[in-house]
This record gives structure tokens, sequence and C-alpha cells, in this order.
């Protein structure tokens, strides 16, 4: 790999090995390349954008809002068929004509409407249709293809079906569109608070590691003073401070959860201070700044990723805990944990309500991890 | 210690070792034969990845788990390739023991020294605890530890680096083995030091006839040493033979490269009106080691103790001294990366007051490189990012493509391809590391350059290149080296001026020839001695060595 060369090379030279090397590339386009080449880091990539699509846009596709009740189906189980079922609609049908007193041929139900022949000795009476209506089953219910002597027709009627993939809740509200938008607050939420974490522990964490001495252990007694504080009376505060407002509450949060991430990369700096090419940068007259952005930073970012990894369901897990207690979100808005925590109180009756929000939150955390691991190797240039 | 005798005790034959890794299979010993018998001291030769540890690694059973061997390792008529894990334990440790390179790291710096030297006893004598231990004193007196009882109950870390090997070699001689593989025993030692075990280790095998495989890339210590020697290269034994017969008459072209590769040549001193670059009038820097508040009184300790250096424009002062002797201080100190004492003027300015700040303008200007290539490119920036870092900090006003161009222009002018820049630290050999960090220095065309020990990590052949290429590198510029070294070879080839250091003072001073030729101070001639009367024959050299 070595070539002897005389320095004086012509230009042409010059400019063709430039060329050759390609342009510079910075440590994040590079763990890019890298990350790329991680099959498992792709597919987990690929799984969270697909869940944060979901997120953004599902609540809005769902077949019904997520606040909604239906109060007739309270804990209905899930299922690929409309709600309500033919096998209920079919004898409801029934049994409301046989109120209005008039025979009954077959009775077909079609999608979203249902329709059977009648017959009435005593001729058709388009009051019949209130009899249908009553039922609230059945909306529009019409009489069509009255025959000429006024004794046969058809009875059509709408009904109301209704998918429900995931099943209701306790209260009769669609689990699908809850947990979509569950998706949505739970990852808005891990994300946000583990972004703030990130940022400010890291900063704090490597400007005290590296000034070290005095400023050091000032900054470090800080941070010790906030771990003593109770973190539910940290929380209690920010919710008189910033009220309902869940953004800016899990910013709070996460300016909370910023102290093990401090502590992690203030213990990798002092390790690298210590390392000749942070000597050496200080023998080039590289300014504090300097060293620690290009050469304490870039170096603790495989912990620091690990950690975040770890961090991102701790937040989500904090936030079903403190919705628990009325901190956090407020119904009918919900999250994953929330509805974990509801699934796991009814999973004797309705295991639906505890499974389908649980596999999600899984696969949202399987995806998180293998990525986290998948960037760790891809900034660690070494790791091949 | 040549008695040679026609007793086998180890033979091996087509061994070779394999491991798999990410990129492929990588052939590190590829099909070598060997022969050790009684008595005898048999020397492997090679540059760093030529295969020389493996293939004894690979006999021991002493692989990594992704490496294979094939092939035949007969000890007494026992093949120790592909035997069973318990057979093996019988015999290692035991009848075939081994020292290693680090001493700082092959003993368990949880345990004391006495109880890690019983373990082999216990383990393979079954000696009670109490006889153990009387063994083990027996031993560590033997291996010349002075005051043995005591030293016993030591932990690892209250050893000097000599001592640690020392106990190592307690360690292997403890149950009488036939054969002792010594991989590079004293590389990362001083040189008198290293002589001392060297002279250790010969006494002792003509003691107990046991013979002696040593693994190394010095030809110094083969030279002196080893009754027949085996010099290996990628995988392959290229020559063997009797050492004085492949010392005189090389046959392969990489054995007389290898012997080539001593560094020669000298410097000329600076003309006489060169100007003075940096000067350092009685520096002393000292560091509190102990004491303090409540712990009585201060300790201090006197890195370095009134010392007067001045070095001109194209000259190059060779700073010699055994390891804790205050020579990296004296260069870190002259280059204000230490506070301390003294007046040092930098181009007739006064900068033994400059803070930091002061002196960030002036680091173009003064440069440093240091020893371990290794530790000193962070290893997660490229090599353009790494050399051209200066630039970014002292002429920020370049643009990235003019950058770009000065990063190619001094990886050219340290014979690298400039092409490789996009490339991470790791993917460098050795060699070419330092080549990068000589590359980060003079880019910025110092006016002195403080080389810490910047050969010592690096193989004979490539330090070799290493010295030529600073060489080069000063006649174009016309920079001042501070050349610190322990390795009296490289000095005298770099020098035109050398100042010896003991526990911080100058003992010695001169030019490069005087100092050499005469050296007046007693510390200085056991140095010289230590160093050259290695690349002396061994018969000759043992009498000195013995003698002094």
């Amino acid at each position: 790999m070595q070539m002897r060369l005389d320095p004086a090379a012509d230009s042409d030279d010059l400019a063709r090995s430039i060329a050759d090397a390609g342009p510079s590339r910075s440590l994040w386009q590079d763990a890019w390349l890298r990350l790329r080449r991680n099959k498992a880091a792709v597919a987990s990539g690929l799984v969270l954008a697909f869940f944060a699509l979901v997120a953004i846009f599902g609540p809005a596709l769902a077949p019904n809002p997520y606040d909604r009740v239906f109060p007739q189906y309270v804990r209905v189980p899930a299922s690929l068929e409309a709600y309500p079922r033919a096998d209920s609609i079919v004898p409801e049908f029934e049994s409301v004509l046989a109120r209005a007193r008039v025979e009954v041929g077959d009775i077909s139900l079609d999608g979203g409407t249902i329709s059977a022949p009648i017959v009435s000795g005593s001729g058709i009476d388009p009051r019949f249709t209130r009899f249908v209506e009553r039922s609230n089953l059945f909306t529009n219910a019409r009489i069509v293809d009255i025959s000429a002597d006024e004794t046969r027709a058809t009875m059509v009627a709408d009904v109301a079906r209704t998918y429900f993939f995931f099943g209701t809740d306790a209260n009769g509200r669609d689990l699908f569109a809850r947990t979509m938008i569950g998706v949505r607050i739970s990852l808005a939420i891990g994300l946000l608070a583990s972004l703030t974490a990130l940022v400010i522990g890291v900063a704090y964490g490597a400007v005290a590691g590296f000034l070290g001495g005095r400023i050091d252990g000032v900054m470090m007694r800080f941070v010790d003073i906030l771990y003593s504080l109770p973190f539910i009376f940290f929380v209690i505060l920010l919710v008189v401070f910033f009220g309902g407002n869940f953004v800016l509450m899990f910013l709070a949060v996460g300016a909370i959860e910023w102290l093990d991430m401090a502590r992690i990369v203030r213990g990798q700096t002092i390790s690298l201070k210590r390392q000749e090419f942070v000597q050496a940068a200080e023998a080039l007259g590289v300014k504090p700044g300097g060293i620690v952005r290009r050469h304490i930073v870039p170096n603790t970012l495989g912990p620091v990723v690990v950690y975040l990894t770890l961090l991102v369901p701790k937040v989500i897990l904090l936030e079903s805990f403190l919705s628990f207690l009325g901190l956090g979100v407020q119904e009918p808005l919900t999250s994953l944990g929330v509805l974990i925590s509801e699934g796991a109180a009814n999973m004797q009756g309705a295991t639906w309500m505890l499974v389908f929000p649980a596999i999600t939150l899984i696969v949202i955390l399987f995806a998180l991890n293998f990525l986290g691991d998948g960037l760790r190797d891809a900034l660690d240039p070494r790791d091949r | 210690m040549n008695a040679r005798s026609d007793d086998p005790v180890l033979t091996v034959r087509g061994l070779e070792v394999a491991f798999e890794t990410n990129d492929g299979t990588i052939e590190a010993v590829r099909g070598i034969d060997l022969d050790v018998h009684r008595g005898e001291t048999v020397a492997i030769v090679g540059e760093s990845g030529s295969g020389k540890s493996q293939s004894m690694m690979a006999a021991m059973g002493l692989l990594a788990s992704n490496g294979r061997a094939r092939g035949k390792a007969v000890y007494r008529g026992r093949d120790l390739v592909g035997m069973r894990e318990r057979d093996l334990n019988r015999i290692r440790g035991d009848k075939i023991t081994m020292i290693f390179q680090e001493p700082m790291t092959s003993l368990d710096p949880l345990y004391r020294v006495g109880r890690q030297l019983a373990e082999p006893m216990l383990h393979h004598r079954g000696l009670s605890r109490r006889a153990a231990r009387e063994k083990a004193i027996a031993l560590l007196d033997r291996v010349g530890i002075p005051d043995p009882q005591r030293r016993i109950d030591a932990y690892p870390h209250e050893l000097s680096g000599g001592q640690r090997q020392r106990v190592m070699i307690a360690m292997a001689l403890a149950n009488d083995p036939d054969l002792l593989i010594a991989d590079e025993p004293t590389t990362a030692l001083d040189v008198t030091v290293q002589a001392q075990i060297l002279t250790l280790l010969a006494d002792l095998q003509r003691e107990r006839g046991m013979a002696i495989v040593f693994i190394t890339h010095d030809l110094g210590i083969v030279r002196r040493f080893a009754s027949r020697v085996y010099v290996m290269r990628r995988g392959e034994v290229v020559e063997s033979g009797d050492t004085r017969t492949v010392f005189e008459a090389p046959r392969h072209p990489y054995t007389r490269m290898l012997i080539d590769a001593e560094p020669a040549g000298e410097k000329a001193p600076p003309p006489a009106d060169a100007p003075m670059a940096l000067s350092g009038e009685r520096v002393r820097v000292s560091f509190d080691i102990g004491g303090g508040l409540l712990k009585g009184p201060p300790v201090v300790l006197k890195a370095v103790d009134d010392v007067t250096l001045r070095l001109r424009k194209g000259q190059t002062i060779g700073v010699v001294g055994e390891s804790g002797s205050g020579k990296s201080t004296l260069g870190r100190a002259l280059l204000r990366l230490l506070s301390s004492e003294g007046r040092i003027v930098f181009m007739g300015r006064d900068i033994s007051a400059a803070d930091k700040a002061a002196m960030r303008p002036l680091r173009k200007e003064l440069q440093l490189v240091f020893q371990d290539p290794f530790g000193s490119l962070s290893p997660r920036m490229t090599i353009g990012q790494i050399v051209t870092e200066g630039l970014l900090v002292h002429e920020p006003g370049l643009s990235g493509q003019e950058r770009e161009r000065r990063a190619v222009e001094a990886l050219r002018e340290v014979g690298l391809d400039p092409a490789m820049r996009n490339r991470y630290p790791h993917e460098f050999s050795g060699g070419q590391r330092q080549r990068i960090a000589i590359a980060r220095a003079v880019i910025l065309k110092p006016h002195v350059v403080v080389l810490d020990e910047p050969t010592s990590a690096l193989d004979r052949s490539v330090q070799k290149q290493i010295v030529e290429l600073l060489r080069d590198i000063q006649s174009r510029y016309g920079m001042a080296y501070l050349f610190i070294s322990h390795d009296l070879a490289v000095v005298r080839a770099m020098s035109d001026y050398v100042v010896v250091m003991k526990t911080g003072r100058v003992v010695e001073e001169g030019p490069t020839g005087a100092i050499f030729e005469r050296p007046a101070s007693d510390y200085t001639k056991s140095l010289m001695h230590a160093a050259f009367a290695l690349t002396d024959f061994h018969d000759e050299a043992r009498r000195v060595a013995q003698g002094g």
C-alpha cells in the first residue's frame, strides 16, 4: 500500500489522486454506508418507518375514529368480519318484520344492505318501515318492488356494519384505531424525550469529563442533586408548569432522563482524554471545543447509541406509568403503555385487548434494538 | 549453552495455522518444519505478522478460537497438535512452558506473586502449600529478585517491568521444564534490563539443560543468544541454520534485508551560525505523588531536574535514557504541554509564562510525534481528517479543496498513497500509522518537532524506513528535531548531539560521535554495553555481560 512518490509531482497527477479517493466522507456518511450493509438494521429501519407512517396517517384511515364509543359492541373480539355479524342481523330482521305482521320470504344480506320479500294479506303499508327502523341495527328502511295487487313487496334496509380488526375495548371503542393512535403517541414521546436526554446528556457529560477538576466536581454534584430529588415530585411540578401539553411535558421528562447519559458520557470522556490522540490534538493547538466535538464525542457514540436504544423503551413505559397516575396522556387520547395496562386488567375475558398493543410494542422495541446495534457497529469504523 | 545433542525435544513437521475471519481464511503459518534439541537455543526471527508466534502457540494449543492447526508438533513421541485439552494440560505449564512479551499483562494483578508462582507446582507436582512456597522463594532468589522472602507477598504492580519478567521466568522454571518458549521476552524492557534478563536465561539454561525457543524480531538478541536460527516470513521459513552461518552468509534476500535493517548513517551538525530554534534553561518539572492534606508532607517527584538544552535550526538532539529517566517529560515541558519551571525560549521569544491560549498560535511551529502509532490517531477520524486537523486550526481560511490538496501533498511526502485518505487508522500497519502521525506534524511546516520514541513500537526494517523519512524531511525543510529514544542505534543514526538522562538529570551530553566513542560516565557506558554488546557474537558478549 505504500508508494514512494515524488512530492513535487505534477498537478495532473495530484488531481487524479484526489479524484481516485473521491470526496472526503464524514463519519456519518460513512456510518450510513456501513449501516446499509447490515440487513437486520435495514429491516428494522423499514419496520420503524412503517410504524412511523402508521402513526402519522393510520388514525385518519382507520374505519372508526379512535374516540368513538359503540355502546352495542363492548369488548367484542378481534375479527376480520364486519360487525354486527350476519347470524345476529338476520334473526333481528325477522323479528322486527314479524312485529309488523307480514310473512317473510328468504332474507338476503348483501354487504351493507339487507332485503327480504314480504307478503301481507292486508296490503303493504309504507309504515312497515317504522318497525324496521325502530331497531338500532337498521337504517334507511324502504319498500321497493311493490306488486300490482299491493300484497307483495321487498323490504330493504341498510345495516350499519363496521370492522373491528383488533376488537373493541371495555368502553366499546375500536382497538385498531386506538392502537394506531397509541403508536403515534408512544413513538413521539419516546423519541422526543430520548433525543432531549441525548443532547443534554452528551453535551453535559463531555464538557464535565473533559474539563475535569473542580468544574467536573461541581457539575457532577449538580447531577447528584437532581438524582436525589423524587421523580414523581418533579413530574407533578412539570405538569403544573406545562399543563396538559404532552409534548412539552415529555421534553421535560427527557430533561430529567439525561442524568444517566451524562454519567456514561463523562466516564467515557475521562478515559478518552488520557488517550494519546487527544494529547496529539492539544499539541496541534486545537481548542477545547474542537477536541470535545471532533475527538471526544464521536468516540463516545458506541455506548451512547446503545444506551439510547434502551432509553426509548424506558421512556415509553415510564409514560404508561405516568398515565396510570393521571399525569400522562389524558383520555380519550391513549398510548401503547396505557393500552397494555388496560389489556392486562382485562386479560381473562378479552385477551385481544392485551395481545395487539403488546405485539405492536414488542415489534417496535425489537426494531429499535436491532437498529441501535446496527448503528453502534456502523459508527465504529474498526468493527466491520 | 550450545550443548547440542541428537535428543530432539520438539519436532515440528508441516505445521499450518489458519484463522477463519470475516474476510476469509488467513493462513498465518504455511507448513513449517522445525527441530529443537535438548539443551539448545533456537531462535525464530521475523517481523510482526510473519507467523513466528502463532507457530509456537499452535504447538501449545493456545490458538484463538477461530484458529486451526494442521501438521505435527511432536514432543517426546507425542503429537501435540490435536491432542485433547486434558492431556495437553499435563504437558504445558509442566514440561513445556512459555514466557510472553508483556510482563505487565501476563501476571494477574489481583493475586500475590507467590500464589501465582505456586500455582503450577500445586497443580502439576502436587506439592503442599508450604513446600510450594519454600520452592517459590528459592526460585525468586534464583532469578535474582532481591529480598525474595518479602517480595513473594508483593502484588504484580509493586514490581518493576524487569522484576515481573523475572517472576514470569521463575514461574516457567517451577517444574523444571524440558522446553521454554520465550515469546519476545525482552522487547518491552529497557536495554540494561534486557541484557540482565538474557544473561539470566542463558545461565539458567546451562544450569538445567533445557531447550529454549526464542521468538524475536531483534537480530541482536539472536546473534548473541541462539545457536540455530529460523527466519520466518509470511508464514514460511525462508532460511534456517547455524546462527553464525546465517549471519555471515545469508542466502535469502529477506534475511539479508533484515540484517541490513540496522539504522545506519550519521547526521552532520548544523552550521555553527544556525539560529537557535528552541532552548530551555534549567528546566524543572515535578509531580506531587503523595502526601497532602492529612497525609503528611507532600511527596514530590522531580521528573526533570535542572536540564538545560539548546536546539538549533536543522539540528537533531537525541535524548537517551531508560524509562523513568524523564526524557518524555522533558520533551513535553519544552513544548509547554506540561507546566515547568525555568526559561524556555522559542525563536527568541520567551514562552515560559505563556498559558494555553497564548501557546495555541505557536503550536503550528512546535509539533510532537508520539511513540504509539495506534493510540495517537483518533479511531473515528479518517486519515484525511487527521492529517488536516492542524490546518483547520492554524489556517482556518483555507477552502476545503485547498485543504484536500495539502493533505494529498503531505501524504505523498511521507510515502503514503493519498488515495487512502478516506480510510481509518485501524486499516494501516504500525509503520504506516507512524507515517500518518508524521504527516500530521509536517503538514504545518513546523520549526521544531519533538519525536517521542517514534520508532520504538516498530519492526527494525520499518524503523529504518521511518528514520530515513525523518532525515529526508529534515533536510528538505531544515526543521529541528528533539529525538527521544531508548534505542541507541537509532539515536546514533538520527542525531548530531546526544543528551543522556538518568532520573531527571543530564548525566552526559556532547556531539554524537564523541558520546558513542568515548562515553565518560558509568551510566552511559552501561547503556552502551547493554545495547551494543547484544550485537556482538554470543560467546564474546556473554563474557562481557557476565563480567559487567
